[in-house]
């Protein structure tokens, strides 16, 4: 697929402003700086990245409790997320939601969600109002190896699949849900073959290969788009952390990650742009410096910011 | 006897019941080799192994439908859900059946199993990890509604559930696992129903659950310097609840403060507040105060958090203004 240098570059931004993102969030959990739970996409960058470069604005996505990263590759703003996770009062929801629950309705982001298999019919609703509303927009649900064993997923999937509706399930296959491995919580091998059980294209990706990733979703959403319905894409990737920061992760073993960390996708995507000129070494430089400023800035805009005042505790219970 | 946590508790109480009947078996996510969300299962994979504690994917309505099935053919198992907020995907399978199989079916079928939950605000976790929901399970005919306080309590009851031949839902507060007392090391049953007043006084009686009570024992010890001699109930059961302790309770100290951090919305306190107005009412020498969270759902930055969870502070106030 030719692709733009424009796309190809934004690709590369968005890649490394999720890495850089989270690698700070990891740093200041660490530090003890950010309450609740923290979990990390470190490792999973091309699926995300892959997957929202198709969209526009208007498209919409439904994410998980592993949102950063589809958050930031949809068009999240980092000060407004870094606020968020920080519990101040200038974050995307006031502080109120927390790294779980961050959502940016102008971006077509549906929000983040702490309940494992809670975007499926969400975004089977979002997708159903496009189609109601005769639009020609799509939506993405982002969900996990674990989720996908959920009723409500399965549930999702049919009820898309009965509608035809513009629905794009981006199942992120990374091998586990906390310390299940896939092999102990379903039969399948390939996610992607349950597709069948709906009557949709099941597609199996490197999901550390951004292109291949961006390759599928743009076959997926072009039918979406023509109104032929939904599309399961299963995406193979890895998590470097543990499921949350503070997890030991003592339940893989070090060459499976060592293994995966070798299939690193920033450095992959990085080679080939590099090989095929679309980048300099130079640039590649100036960008990752660049980004890591926006990074800083947005840490130090959320350290400025103030808590929220116990004053704005019962706002937004009702419109 | 020795000095145990909450969690260590509930731990040995799993292991003793284990032990004394094969048929009890715990099931849930990562509550293997993981040893639990919280850690409450640590161990037990090694000793027992992967039949007897098992892993389940992520599917909280086959957890509680599988526990509630196998129930009904026998066996005793014992779920665990990561955290309460995650009934909701559940809810078909607790209320709609395991709660009215017996029932429905004539006495024919008998669902011996223990859901265990942790609950509650305090780590930052959000709305949607830490709610309390005791008041959703109280008024389900059917179930039985645990909560326990203490180390002791959380040991002795959950024995006492696991051989209860109900569906019983019992509730953990996430901040109580840390929390440490004396626990005997044998095996010991409380009885579910059975409240216990945790602490004796004469001018106001506060009924307490789960976190609550260590507020409303701290709210005694400050009302004290003021003259106020307040006595707390821990009813430790919202369903059966030990209605006679509460009563006794209020006919001795004449006033009633109920503190739980369910939302005092149509929380549990409606209930102990209504049921003291109609069998005690002329005992009382003041209206009954609530106190629980706010009615808006639990906020993820900590002052807020902090702000939204009922304290001492709050039940002191209470108590005051009875006066
Ligand atoms: C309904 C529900 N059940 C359980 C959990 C606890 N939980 C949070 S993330 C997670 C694992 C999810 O695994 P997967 O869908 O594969 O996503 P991953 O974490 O691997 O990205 C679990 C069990 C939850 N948040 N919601």
């Amino acid at each position: 697929m030719a692709l733009s240098k424009k796309t190809l570059i934004h690709m590369y931004e968005t890649m490394n402003k999720i890495r850089l993102f989270e690698q700070k969030l990891q740093e200041f959990f660490a530090a003890g700086e950010i309450p609740g739970f923290v979990h990390l996409y470190l490792g999973e960058e091309a699926v995300a990245t892959g997957a929202c470069s198709v969209l526009t604005d208007a498209d919409t996505i439904t994410s998980t409790h592993r949102g950063h990263g589809h958050l930031l590759a949809k068009g999240g703003d980092l000060k407004l997320m870094m606020a968020e996770i920080f519990g101040r009062s200038t974050g995307y929801c006031k502080g109120k939601g927390g790294s779980m629950h961050i959502a940016d309705f102008d971006l077509g982001i549906l929000g983040a969600n702490g309940i494992v298999g809670g975007g499926g019919p969400l975004a089977v609703g979002a997708a159903l109002a496009t189609k109601y509303k005769k639009a020609k927009d799509v939506t993405v649900c982002f969900f996990g190896d674990g989720a996908s064993n959920q009723g409500t997923t399965q549930e999702a999937l049919n009820a898309a699949s009965a509608w035809k509706l513009p629905l794009v399930f981006v199942n992120e296959n990374n091998g586990y849900g906390i310390s299940c491995p896939q092999c102990k919580s379903m039969a399948v091998v390939d996610i992607a073959d349950r597709a069948a059980a709906y009557d949709m294209p099941g597609v199996v990706v490197d999901g550390n290969d951004v292109l291949a990733v961006y390759e599928a979703v743009t076959e997926a959403v072009k039918r979406a788009r023509k109104g032929e319905g939904p599309s399961l894409i299963e995406c193979k990737t890895y998590r470097w952390r543990g499921h949350f920061e503070g997890d030991a992760c003592t339940y893989r073993c070090v060459e499976e990650l060592e293994e995966w960390m070798a299939k690193d996708p920033i450095p992959r995507f990085e080679a080939k742009l590099l090989e095929s000129k679309t980048l300099t070494q130079a640039e590649v430089d100036k960008i990752k410096a660049s980004i890591a400023k926006d990074v800083d800035e947005a840490v130090a805009f959320a350290k400025e910011s103030p808590m929220p005042s116990t004053s704005a505790l019962m706002d937004d219970v009702y419109a | 006897m020795s000095e145990k946590t909450y969690l260590q508790a509930l731990n040995e109480a799993l292991k003793l019941e284990m032990e004394r009947d094969e048929n009890v078996f715990i099931l849930g996510e990562d509550v293997g080799q993981f040893g639990g969300c919280f850690g409450v299962t640590q161990g037990l994979f090694d000793q027992f192994g992967e039949s007897r504690v098992m892993d389940t994917p992520i599917t909280e309505s086959t957890i509680v439908g599988a526990a509630a099935g196998a129930a009904a053919a026998g066996l005793r198992p014992v779920a665990e859900l990561m955290f309460v907020d995650f009934i909701g995907v559940a809810m078909d399978q607790l209320f709609n059946q395991a709660a009215k199989m017996r029932f429905m079916f004539g006495g024919k079928a008998t669902v011996p199993m223990t859901l265990r939950m942790p609950q509650g605000a305090g780590i930052g976790a959000a709305a949607q990890h830490s709610q309390s929901l005791e008041s959703w399970f109280m008024n389900i005919p059917g179930l039985k509604v645990v909560i326990p306080s203490t180390p002791y309590d959380a040991k002795g009851l959950l024995i006492s559930a696991i051989r209860d031949e109900n569906p019983v839902v019992f509730l953990e507060h996430k901040l109580l696992y840390g929390v440490s007392g004396e626990v005997p090391d044998e095996s010991y049953t409380i009885e579910i129903g059975k409240g216990e007043v945790k602490r004796e006084g004469t001018d106001v009686t506060i009924v307490a659950t789960s976190q609550m009570v260590y507020a409303a024992l701290e709210a005694a010890e400050r009302l004290k310097a003021d003259g106020i001699d307040a006595e707390v109930v821990d009813p430790r059961c919202l369903q059966p609840l030990d209605k006679d302790i509460i009563l006794d309770s209020v006919k001795k100290t004449h006033a009633l403060v109920v503190a739980h951090e369910a939302v005092q919305f149509a929380g549990p306190g409606a209930e102990i507040a209504a049921m003291v107005a109609e069998e005690a009412l002329d005992y009382l020498d003041a209206p009954v105060r609530r106190v629980g969270a706010p009615f808006c759902p639990v906020p993820f930055s900590p002052p807020l958090e902090q702000f939204y969870i009922p304290n001492a502070d709050n039940i002191v106030e209470a108590v005051k203004s009875l006066r």
